[in-house]
């Protein structure tokens, strides 16, 4: 039976909060009367769930090939140019999804520049005469998906690559494997909790998503949701289909953690080799062509596409005045989501690992990270009623104290913004946080224990320094996606209170795109910061790099245990 | 000392506090909660600051602009309540967030029929959604209902049939001909389009000059935004790029849409927040409307934009906003049965 301490105490607050709202959204749904339900099941959902399903798939294999070959040729050999590659394959994380979009379908459109140039090659005068296919398609959606989302499953690969398999790798190379034999059947499947985690992640960005999904003409079930929620008036219908929704996606996530079973992938022993084989010449120029392919088209070529449009808008009306203070805004409130995460991850998956059969614990880690799978404005109206509530029953104590009732405390401020980001994206702190910590040998903890520490000692003298270049990966994670996140920041916020995302948004809610180019420009600089940053401190050991701890440095943890 | 330290921590506190929760109210200001794009809105608030001194503070709100006011219950700041749409406009009336407008200038300056009879609402500028198409194409006397003609197979454009824009049409075509036939209709315009609905208004423009389609469906004030090069040179190629037309139904006038305010129940500042209604419905702020907007002012004396005045004489449908709302949820769903999106 596991102690309740303050482990338990922090992580039943969290999940307290994280359930609040989904909660808010079922008293909601029971309000429907399931007419609505009906509607979308006769006529929408068949055809939805055939697309949101093969936009999944389309969007999986696309991330899992990408990321995973990209992270086996930075890890498995050294070329030229393999450290910038490495850092380079991270930069899709700094755009969102919709604004990749925007500048795709800007460069490929029939006017655009690209075919344009192409007609003006071949000799065609006229659009009509040279049709090629439209972006704006399911294939179009999962490239752009694809290219945007592929980071996930990077970050995770790589990290599996360097520090767990080194020593397979280089056994099976010793015993005369061929490369092909290598990644499919040594490196691949030790690698395969990591893609899965990151796919996991990735999938779940997709079936949220409802602005490039707008963009690409594709029908998932969330615009279905929004539908029935914004043009039938009917919210508690909206709440069912949500949640329904909810309930397969987190049927998904438990037959994925079924199907990997109990095995154990935290590497015993990890010794530090470095298996990487030297590739000069041309064949070290072609993989650092294929490792820069993803970044190309992911990052440099809409990025110097939006940068291109900001310099004219610059130039004609000069510097957005309001842009200085958004930028300020978003990254306060980036900054608070992401260090109420980060800790919040940390304790409540530290907690577990103390307490690893303890079912509260496991049990308030999985609520906890429930608001990833729920779409960010339905996350958003759950919170509403829950914060709204908070202070009507505030204003009614002061009431009933005969004091003068005060305005909102927490509906419509900075606070409401920080908790939905937070409740959205805590499981990707714990992700993080969760693999950094299988990386430890649980004889450290063992260690620990006979010596006397307690947990907390533990974890602060012993985890937290061995898990630093985990900490830096979650907090890259969550501070770029707090950044990049609209629907719930845009609902919640406080007025007058604008980040860089509610203004690109606002511009391109009236189709003017170019004008938010500037605000969309700013949001990469801002979240090249923390990759910059992570980047210097300690570039072996920053952004989740996490290269096997050698036995000396173990020891060393064991002594100071 | 403990005192002075308490005192002091309790007044930094109070400071943080003000700027991280709830907003703390001033005198002279007016919130307004809106789905108006900033960029549209802020030149009308801004021309009423200088001219009065009382502040207009903002928030831009896309979806779930009824629930935030809603569930801010009565400490709400919210004073008025602007949107893009009649059917979200007295959806914020049918849910009592509301209060009636009381202000003497809406039965001056606004017709009739743009208007609650009981003061609950009134629209402040109009946008009439109209046929673009390829130069080439002889088009004259277009009617909305022609657009399902067989004879534009594979040619039509459009954005979303969930978009508010396409569903309020559809609704007024409801009002018109019936459900039945308003659902044939829908089918009719499925079984042309070139492309899967989706994108923006402007993004027809683009796709007829690019040849993928030969006509389609947009709102007048895009013409003027592209037309006028505002929005850069690509959309001014855009927009000359296609021609404009004031379609209508066979048996009525141009389908329009209405942008409008409504009160806030528990306005915190009636009397501000009446004194920038009365300023959206004065010449200067109709004009703002059409000059910055390129909308069409409610207000029948105001003029419209040359850019906007070259698509000819607007002869508005005979079809009550009110009647676009009701209809706007059946509307909806006939798109879903349809299959219209996929």
């Amino acid at each position: 039976m596991a102690r309740f301490d303050g482990f338990s105490a922090i992580g039943l607050a969290g999940a307290a909060v994280a359930v609040a709202p989904v909660l808010a959204l079922a008293v909601i749904a029971m309000q429907g009367d399931g007419a609505s339900f009906g509607h979308v099941l006769n006529y929408v959902a068949g055809d939805a769930a055939r697309e949101t399903i093969a936009l999944l798939a389309g969007v999986a294999a696309c991330v899992l090939v990408v990321g995973v070959v990209a992270a086996w040729i930075v890890t498995a050999y050294e070329f030229p140019g393999r450290r910038a590659a490495e850092v380079a394959l991270l930069l899709p994380l700094a755009l969102p999804a919709y604004v990749l979009a925007y500048a795709w379908l800007d460069l490929t459109h029939p006017i655009g520049p690209l075919q344009t140039a192409l007609r003006g090659a071949l000799g065609y005068a006229n659009p009509a005469d040279l049709r090629l296919p439209d972006l704006r398609s399911l294939p179009g959606a999962v490239f752009v998906f694809g290219l945007s989302l592929y980071p996930y499953v990077y970050i995770g690969a790589r990290a599996a690559f360097q520090s767990r398999i080194s020593a397979q790798v280089e056994a099976a190379r010793l015993l005369g494997a061929r490369e092909s034999g290598v990644f499919f059947r040594v490196a691949l499947p030790l690698a395969r909790p990591a893609m899965a985690a990151g796919a996991a992640l990735a999938l779940m960005e997709t079936l949220n998503d409802i602005g490039a999904a707008e963009f690409l003409s594709v029908t998932t079930l969330t615009t279905t949701v929004y539908a029935t929620w914004i043009n039938r008036s009917d919210l508690p219908g909206a709440a069912q289909i949500a949640l329904a929704m909810l309930w397969i996606v987190l049927t998904l996530v438990f037959v994925e953690r079924w199907a990997r079973g109990a095995r154990g992938y935290a590497p015993e022993g990890a010794r530090r080799h470095n298996p990487a084989r030297a590739v000069g010449g041309p064949a070290g120029i072609g993989l650092l062509a294929l490792a820069l392919a993803p970044p190309a088209l992911g990052f440099a070529t809409p990025a110097v596409h939006l940068a291109r449009q900001a310099a004219q808008r610059v130039a004609a009306n000069g510097f957005p005045p309001e842009i200085a203070q958004a930028a300020l805004n978003t990254m306060v409130v980036a900054l608070a989501a992401t260090v109420i995460c980060v800790v919040g991850a940390l304790v409540a998956v530290a907690g577990r690992r103390y307490e690893p059969t303890s079912l509260l614990r496991n049990g308030l880690l999985k609520l906890s990270t429930l608001g990833y799978a729920v779409p960010g404005t339905v996350l958003a109206i759950g919170l509403l009623s829950v914060l709204g509530g908070f202070d009507s029953v505030l204003r009614a104590a002061f009431a009933a104290l005969g004091a003068k009732p005060p305005g909102l405390l927490l509906s419509a401020s900075v606070f409401a913004v920080v908790v939905a980001l937070t409740i959205r994206f805590f499981r990707l702190a714990v992700a993080k946080i969760e693999t950094g910590f299988e990386r430890l040998p649980l004889s450290l903890d063992h260690s620990a224990r006979v010596l006397g520490r307690t947990p907390f000692a533990m974890l602060r003298e012993i985890h937290l320094p061995l898990l630093t270049p985990s900490i830096a990966g979650a907090a890259l994670l969550v501070f770029v996606d707090c950044m990049k996140e609209l629907p719930a920041t845009l609902l919640l916020r406080p007025l007058n209170f604008e980040t860089l995302s509610t203004q690109l948004y606002g511009e391109a809610a009236r189709g003017a795109y170019e004008n938010g180019a500037v605000a969309a420009c700013l949001i990469v600089l801002v979240g090249l910061f923390p990759v910059a940053f992570l980047t210097m401190v300690g570039s072996a050991r920053a952004i989740e790099a996490t290269r096997p701890r050698t036995t000396a440095e173990l020891d060393g943890a064991r002594e100071a245990a | 000392m403990a005192c002075k330290f308490v005192s002091r921590l309790s007044a930094a506190c109070a400071f943080a506090g003000a700027a991280i929760f709830g907003a703390a109210a001033a005198a002279q200001e007016v919130n307004v909660y809106t789905t108006r794009e900033p960029g549209l809105f802020a030149p009308i608030a801004q021309a009423f600051t200088a001219r009065t001194g009382v502040k207009v503070n903002t928030i831009f709100v896309k979806d779930g602009l009824a629930e935030r006011v809603a569930a801010e219950g009565a400490g709400s700041p919210a004073d008025l309540l602007i949107t893009v749409d009649i059917g979200a406009l007295t959806e914020l009336v049918d849910k009592g967030l509301t209060q009636p407008l009381a202000t003497p200038a809406v039965e001056k300056v606004v017709p009739a029929n743009l208007r609650a009879a009981d003061g609950a609402w009134s629209a402040l500028s109009l946008r009439a959604r109209l046929v673009w198409a390829s130069r080439s194409l002889p088009t004259d006397g277009m009617t909305y209902e022609d657009l399902a003609d067989p004879k534009w197979k594979g040619k039509l454009c459009m954005r979303s049939g969930q978009h508010v824009y396409n569903t309020a049409l559809l609704a007024a075509m409801i009002a018109h001909v019936g459900e039945a036939k308003a659902e044939e209709w829908a089918r009719g315009l499925k079984a042309n389009l070139a492309r899967r609905p989706g994108g923006g208004d402007r993004d027809v423009a683009r796709d007829i000059l690019g040849g993928l389609c030969d006509v389609g469906l947009g709102n007048s004030y895009y013409v003027g935004l592209m037309r006028s090069g505002k929005g850069g040179a690509d959309q001014k190629a855009w927009g000359d790029g296609v021609k404009v037309l004031l379609a209508r139904f066979a048996d009525g006038g141009v389908h329009v849409n209405a942008s409008g305010v409504a009160l806030a129940r528990n306005a915190p500042h009636v009397s501000d927040a009446r004194r920038l209604v009365e300023f959206l419905l004065s010449p200067e702020g109709q004009k703002i409307y059409a000059e910055q907007n390129f909308e069409y002012p409610v207000d029948p004396a105001a003029t419209v934009d040359p850019t906007i005045a070259a698509l000819g004489v607007l002869k508005p449908d005979r079809i009550q906003l009110l009647d676009i709302a009701r209809h706007r949820k059946a509307a909806s769903q006939i798109f879903d049965r349809v299959g219209f999106d996929r």
